[in-house]
């Protein structure tokens, strides 16, 4: 086997080669509308400059993968507001969800004012902290995608075989064909290809991404995070627009597999069932787009074991961020960016993580206007 | 969250637990993911949570170390790391 070495992917010849290549089969008259969906693809174009070194006739769409991004207000305050009412409660959540705004304040803010928040890096520190406060109860707030959900569901099995009953899941996991697709129903929408998830198809494979190319006739390329990753995934995907196929194919091949990762998807199998209906960011309630626990796990379920009160949230009338989400707008086209929303005072959530459009947008901007 | 850390199997523990490092920083993550692919020690892994995702090659995994270095990630993959509480 041909071993792929670092340097390979930052060659400029090969860069060069594939920049030529697109060019050569890129007729002036395109006009490609990119999807990338995940946020760690939109933070890679943006620190190597990718679109400046493409023809203008390619342009990026900015997609929802980013979990935090896409949690419909209101939800982070759920969560919060179970933990605040009873000092009993321990609510437990990655660091990009503790600066997510809410009704009342992020999950930090409601830590200064007494809650027991908790950042973690691991579903399976939720469960420690559980284990260790037996006269506590702890929520793991459960955000992510498909990476992240069969982490969180072998945390479940692990309660559950160690016999802990207080631990419980506020699983917010999504799943990225459905919002997929759900972008695409929209009205006005035009997107022409999508770069697939890196991570989150080491878990699914390609099959999954089926329905995009047969039903919708989209082509989808899986792809790394390299400069050269994308380039080539772009030049795979102009290919298949100017054949007028479309069809799924893995550019990443050296880490994902056609079929995903099928102890992971077993196990997120075993744990989870998809919601009839889950609500989105800016995209409204999308059909069997999200997970749940399954009702054998409902011990471990915070929404079956507490009473959830539903918070909606009156959003600032001049915050974009549903548009924005789905490719309509620009994160800098938002009434609110770099004015009132920063990242240091962030209005909306794709404000506030790294891999959101608007702080990938804001920083990048930031940091070329500052040199 | 979406960018996952490489990092070298040092010893295979009990409880579906394997000790890694990631540039010389040593922590305990979950390999019940992989079980399937029969990994060993020396073996390069992406971690994700504190979940190995998949078996990846030392060049993959040099590459993916780059590219964190790179835009600034790497510290907080680092971070990420050493935060995990997990026995
Ligand atoms: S700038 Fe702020 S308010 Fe506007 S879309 Fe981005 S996160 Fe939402």
């Amino acid at each position: 086997m041909k071993m792929r070495f670092v340097d390979e992917f930052r060659n400029p010849e090969l860069i060069r080669k594939t920049l030529d290549e697109i060019e050569r089969i890129i007729e002036p008259d395109d006009h490609f509308r990119i999807m990338e969906a995940c946020g760690g693809h939109t933070y890679s174009i943006f620190h190597f400059g990718l679109q400046e070194l493409l023809p203008k006739n390619i342009e990026f769409i900015h997609g929802p993968g980013c979990p935090v991004c896409v949690l419909p207000p209101g939800r982070v305050d759920e969560g919060l507001e179970i933990a605040s009412k009873n000092s009993d409660v321990i609510f437990t959540a990655f660091g990009d969800v503790m600066r997510v705004p809410g009704k009342k304040g992020s999950p930090l803010n409601y830590k200064a004012m007494g809650t027991d928040v908790r950042m973690i890096y691991s579903p399976l520190d939720a469960l420690n902290i559980a284990m260790k406060n037996p006269d506590k109860k702890v929520i793991l707030f459960a955000i992510g995608f498909e990476t992240t959900a069969p982490s969180t569901a072998i945390t479940v099995l692990k309660a559950k075989e160690l016999d802990i009953d207080n631990f419980f899941v506020y699983s917010n996991h999504v799943k990225i064909v459905p919002v997929l697709k759900s972008i695409l129903d929209q009205p006005n929408m035009r997107i022409d290809g999508f770069i697939g998830p890196g991570h989150a198809s080491v878990v699914i494979g390609a099959h999954p991404y089926e329905t995009i190319a047969k039903e919708y006739k989209k082509p989808v390329v899986i792809s790394g995070f390299e400069p050269l990753d994308l380039l080539q995934s772009i030049l795979m995907l102009i290919k298949q627009l100017k054949n007028g196929e479309s069809k799924v194919e893995i550019q990443y091949k050296r880490v994902v597999m056609e079929g995903g990762n099928v102890s992971a998807l077993e196990i997120m199998n075993q744990v989870f069932e998809d919601r009839p209906a889950f609500e989105w960011r800016g995209l409204g309630a999308i059909q069997n787009s999200a997970l749940k626990l399954k009702p054998e796990f409902s011990k471990w379920d915070a929404e079956v074991q507490f009473n959830v009160e539903k918070i909606t949230i009156e959003e600032n009338k001049d915050a974009q961020c549903g548009e924005v989400l789905k490719g309509m707008l620009k994160p800098n086209q938002c009434k609110l960016f770099g004015k009132v929303c920063t990242p240091d005072n962030p209005v909306g959530a794709l404000m506030v993580s790294s891999e959101g459009a608007c702080a990938t947008y804001y920083n990048h901007l930031y940091s070329t206007m500052s040199l | 969250m979406c960018l996952a850390i490489p990092g070298k199997i040092i010893e295979l523990l009990d409880d579906n637990l394997a000790m890694i490092d990631v540039s010389g920083v040593r922590r305990k993550v979950n390999i019940s993911l992989i079980k399937h692919e029969n990994v060993q020690v020396d073996d390069w892994v992406l971690i994700h949570v504190g979940f190995a995702m998949n078996k990846i090659s030392e060049e993959q995994a040099k590459e993916q170390l780059q590219l964190l270095a790179e835009i600034g990630e790497e510290q907080e993959a680092l971070a990420e790391v050493k935060g995990y509480q997990f026995e």
